[in-house]
């Protein structure tokens, strides 16, 4: 396998991290029942089954930088909200741990983790989960409430945060009013009224028709240029977590199977389930030319290309004859040279040998 | 392994079916089969006086303090609103009652609050009014408090449960003997009786409320940093509230039903006791204006108080709450002012309302005359047709006496071939053909001369079958109370009647069911009066069954009919519609015509529903059996009136649990976990 030319996620802290994180349901455990150190996961994994027990999260392990849109993806029943609400511990995991700032968020005390909640995180939830009873304002003033806000103080905040999701003139509003796409904005609204640095959405737009899920999507993209949350987004559909991520974890059955960007979940799949989750997603709209540039500076003449740009770019530059390109760096990758013929091979899927996939 | 259990079960059912056939041969031989041995039985109502009454006598200086210190407030209440004019509360109703049900009910309350005035009960309807109003506030805080404790606390919630259904089971006459002797005669020891039956709904709806709040909306206040406290009061609750209203008018509707039961005890000059004092001495027409007093009372709070529960769609808003507020307010302060300075103001019409009774008493009279052909010739066939077959059996029924010949050994023998060849024509469905069997034998013999250690094999089995050991214990414990104490045949007398009310009213019943959730014609008109009939106190449905059949068991029946009709009504006709449309559009597609997408689709996937109106019916026939002794039954709902009538807490206590014993073992056999 050849390394990618994509640097590895940038040189920001690390927001919160888990290391071996393991929820497991049904009897409580006993205490000889605890996974080794370094032993294999699916041999604790066996002997949690055999004596009747569901582990929901095997092992799971990551890290997610400042300021990065981390995607968990994976189908029903992978552990994607088990993950996320042991992250927030609204679950509490029953080994590894969790780390907030470089704190075990683990140790917490109910207090602390008041406060943390409070004031370090946001959450958006997939049935919006609003107050049935208060209205859009009183909604998303609600955490405010909860600190202890005067009235005035709150709503003003709470007024900031309609205008930001685009619901000015709704504010009145009782939650069963407003279609699926406004309850969801009041959500996010919600959950970014305390001003968090970590934001967790837990399929936020799956809930949404499609048009809407797409224009959604879209204005959460602005919102994040402009907030620089870090983010943990959860989802089952792939063409979201591919369109969204920074980083994407696929989770199988509460294993993590693969964490990588977008591409290289594309072009170096760990295995085949995750080929065949990225076999219906369109390479030339994912991958940057930086992706599939190959080292070499060698070609003079070729046509001049930055690296950040979408592959889709080339394409009408090929239809008129260009053969070689010369890539220039820009953003996180690095120059190099690309072929059309090697453009082609990877938009059809045929990857020559030198490829990993 | 299904299979297996299936099999094994109609073994044992069939083995005891032999059993019991022994038995019920070997009963004229055995003289302990036929009836519980006199020698052994043990005066159990006795010990209960020597265990409950030093309690309650020391308890007594205690009670009739507080008896007196409720009187204050319950007289001030009573006073106040008899001193407000009445024009001037009726126009309150309207207002409120426009706000909250629309012009349409509103003018309905007017009318019956001049109704009210003009058959002269004005002061009766204040009076149970205020007890109503001063016994809900306990009995909602103290529910909300039970079914909140239950919540937070799930361990507590299987003792919780098991309360609820023995207050709400247990029936009232039984625990108003000990409230009346340590409360003393008045309408303290009558309020605490409405406020403890009326607690079980509030508790109930309020833990079915805090259950089911939507998990996500109690992430989302968790995550938004919400304390436990803060939890539960801005979150839990607001999204509850609409639950617990449910609750509010339960409960109102449980305590107006038992102000009008307690009524009994007399002294406190409210409607329920007119009603029964006309009913005593047999003025029809009386109790019928009174009854309408009730039917009046009852709708107007149900239709308040449900308006609370489901945000009044009908309610005009003439203006915002807070000025609607201000205005009565006003007016209320200015019927006052106004009594204040002319105090002979009451504006009640003088003697109106005895010489209307007079009027109609007679018209009743001439009428109960005229029609008493039809209904004798009814009850005189259901009587000899079908309840004295099922209390002494068809042995005994065919005699001279009931059905006017002898009884010869062929028909017996006819009898016995009837019965086997019902099983063998069922024999593909064990369970139906040992059914058969069982019915045919209960019916040679009669349920009063079935032999007791029958009755008690069955009921373990079943206990056993449906809920294991833990129901078997109650079983157990039940019979052996029963049995012990002398009164198997009284409440032998209350299976047969409960039983034979439960099958007219699920045959009935379910008939109408059907009709209503196949003709939305039919539903239209059976709806609102199956609404009517559930909030109508359960004192009510004595009067027109009173009338028309006078004393006796059959009236009885009648009574605890009409209240108990509703469930299998109103369960069926969801049950049914509430078949999924493409289950019914896939079966008429396949050719299915009406009668068989009834039969094969929508009855079954109707099941859960029309089971849980069948224990709904047992429950309510149950609990009518005490109110319906009040017309002459000889079951242990009379075992508690007459306990109630001696002051005997000990005999009251142990009937009362008998009753309240064989409802929840009734409803936990129905209620399959």
């Amino acid at each position: 396998m050849r390394p990618s030319l994509a640097a590895k996620p940038g040189p920001q802290p690390v927001k919160i991290a888990c290391r071996n994180l393991w929820k497991i349901y049904g009897p409580p455990l006993k205490r000889d029942l605890a996974p080794g150190p370094g032993a294999d996961p699916e041999d604790f994994a066996q002997a949690l089954r055999a004596t009747g027990r569901i582990p929901a999260l095997m092992d799971a392990s990551f890290e997610v930088h400042e300021g990065e849109i981390f995607v968990i993806m994976g189908l029903s029943g992978s552990g994607k909200s088990t993950l996320i609400r042991c992250l927030t511990r609204l679950i509490d995991a029953e080994f590894g741990e969790v780390r907030l700032d470089g704190e075990d968020l683990m140790a917490a005390k109910p207090r602390d983790l008041i406060n943390i909640r409070r004031h370090k995180m946001g959450m958006v939830f997939q049935n919006f989960g609003l107050m049935p009873h208060l209205n859009v304002l009183d909604n998303v003033a609600y955490p405010l409430k909860l600190q202890g806000l005067t009235r005035s103080e709150r709503e003003a905040r709470a007024r900031q945060m309609i205008s930001l999701v685009g619901l000015e003139g709704r504010e009145d509003a009782l939650p069963h009013r407003l279609s699926g796409g406004q309850q969801q904005r009041v959500g996010i609204a919600r959950s970014l009224a305390v001003e968090p640095d970590l934001w967790f959405l837990d399929e936020p737009f799956s809930a949404l028709d499609p048009m809407i899920r797409r224009q959604m999507q879209d204005e959460f993209l602005d919102l994040q240029r402009r907030l620089h949350k870090t983010i943990v987004f959860i989802t089952h559909d792939i063409a979201e977590a591919c369109r969204l991520a920074d980083r994407i974890a696929i989770l199988r059955d509460g294993r993590i199977i693969q964490i990588g960007t977008p591409a290289d979940l594309l072009l170096r799949p760990a295995d085949d389930y995750v080929a065949k989750f990225t076999a219906d997603i369109s390479p030339s709209s994912i991958l940057r030319v930086g992706d599939i540039a190959e080292p070499g500076q060698d070609t003079t003449g070729a046509r001049e290309v930055a690296a950040d740009q979408p592959v889709e770019a080339l394409l009408a530059d090929i239809a008129t004859g260009t053969t070689e390109f010369s890539v220039l760096p820009a953003g996180k990758y690095g120059g190099g040279t690309l072929s059309a013929a090697r453009v082609l091979r990877i938009l059809a899927r045929q990857n020559d040998g030198t490829d990993g996939a | 392994m299904m299979s297996r259990l299936r099999l094994s079960g109609t073994a044992l059912w069939s083995l005891a079916l032999f059993v019991c056939l022994a038995l019920v041969l070997l009963a004229p031989l055995l003289p302990w089969i036929a009836a519980f041995p006199r020698d052994l039985q043990l005066p159990l109502a006795d010990w209960a006086n020597l265990v409950l009454n030093p309690v309650f006598s020391t308890l007594q200086p205690l009670g009739r303090g507080f008896a007196s210190g409720i009187d204050i407030p319950l007289r001030w209440l009573r006073d106040f609103l008899l001193f407000v004019p009445w024009p001037a509360f009726a126009f309150l109703l309207f207002l409120v009652a426009l706000r909250m049900a629309g012009p349409g009910f509103a003018v309905f309350a007017m009318v019956t609050q001049i109704y009210i005035v003009a058959v002269g009960y004005w002061p009766q309807t204040m009076n149970t009014f205020a007890i109503v109003l001063l016994s809900l506030p306990p009995a909602i805080l103290i529910g909300f408090a039970l079914g909140a404790a239950g919540h937070r606390w799930p361990r507590l919630e299987g003792p919780l449960t098991a309360l609820l259904d023995l207050m709400q089971t247990f029936p009232a006459f039984a625990y108003l003997i000990p409230l009346l002797i340590v409360f003393g005669f008045g309408p303290a020891a009558g309020m605490i009786a409405s406020v403890i039956f009326a607690i079980p709904p509030m508790a109930r709806n309020t833990i079915v409320g805090l259950r089911e709040v939507p998990v996500v909306t109690l992430e989302a206040a968790v995550m938004s940093g919400a304390t436990p406290t803060q939890l539960f009061w801005t979150a839990k609750l607001p999204a509850a509230a609409r639950q617990l209203l449910v609750g509010v008018n339960q409960t109102t509707m449980a305590s107006l039903s038992m102000v009008i039961i307690v009524a009994i005890i007399g002294g406190f000059n409210d409607i329920g006791w007119e009603v029964l004092s006309a009913m005593r001495s047999a003025e029809l027409g009386r109790s019928l204006l009174a009854g309408v007093v009730i039917v009046a009372l009852a709708v107007t709070l149900d239709r308040i108080t449900r308006a609370l529960a489901t945000g009044s769609p009908n309610g005009v808003q003439l203006l915002p709450d807070r000025a609607l507020a201000a205005v009565l307010g006003v007016v209320l302060c200015l019927a006052v002012v106004l009594r204040l300075a002319l105090p002979g103001l009451d504006l009640l019409p003088p003697g109106v309302g005895f010489a209307t009774a007079k009027a109609l008493d007679a018209q009743l009279l001439d009428f109960v005359r005229w029609s008493d052909p039809v209904f004798s010739a009814l009850r005189d066939a259901l009587n000899y047709g079908v309840i004295l077959p099922l209390r002494i059996g068809f042995a005994a029924s065919a005699s001279p006496m009931v059905w006017g010949f002898t009884l010869q050994p062929w028909m017996i023998a006819v009898y016995c071939i009837a019965i086997a060849g019902t099983a063998l024509l069922l024999f593909r469905r064990p369970a139906w053909a040992l059914l058969a069997l069982f019915a045919g034998l209960v019916c040679y013999t009669g349920l009063a001369q079935f032999p007791w250690p029958c009755v008690v094999i069955i009921a373990l089995l079943g206990a056993a079958q449906v809920r294991g050991l833990g129901l078997v214990a109650v079983v157990l414990i039940a019979t052996l109370m029963i049995l012990l104490s002398g009164m198997w045949q009284p409440f032998v007398q209350s299976l047969y009647l409960t039983a034979i009310a439960v099958s007219i009213c699920v045959v009935i019943g379910g008939m109408i069911g059907i009709a209503a959730a196949e003709n939305d014609r039919v539903s239209r008109i059976v709806r609102p009066i199956s609404d009517t009939l559930q909030t109508l106190p359960q004192f009510v449905f004595l009067i027109p069954a009173l009338m028309l059949f006078r004393v006796g068991e059959f009236t009885a029946l009648i009574a605890i009919v009409l209240y108990a009709i509703v469930p299998p009504i109103r369960y069926v006709e969801h049950g049914l519609r509430g078949v999924p449309g493409h289950l019914t559009e896939a079966a008429v597609q396949m050719g299915a015509n009406r009668w068989q997408l009834l039969r094969d689709v929508k009855l079954p996937l109707a099941g859960p529903a029309i089971r849980l109106g069948i224990n709904q019916t047992i429950m309510y026939a149950i609990s009518m059996l005490v109110i319906a002794a009040l017309v002459g039954t000889r079951d242990l709902g009379q075992q508690v009136y007459v306990a109630l009538g001696n002051a005997n807490s000990g005999l009251g206590f142990v009937s009362g649990l008998s009753i309240a014993l064989l409802a929840i073992i009734a409803d936990r056999m129905l209620r399959k976990s």
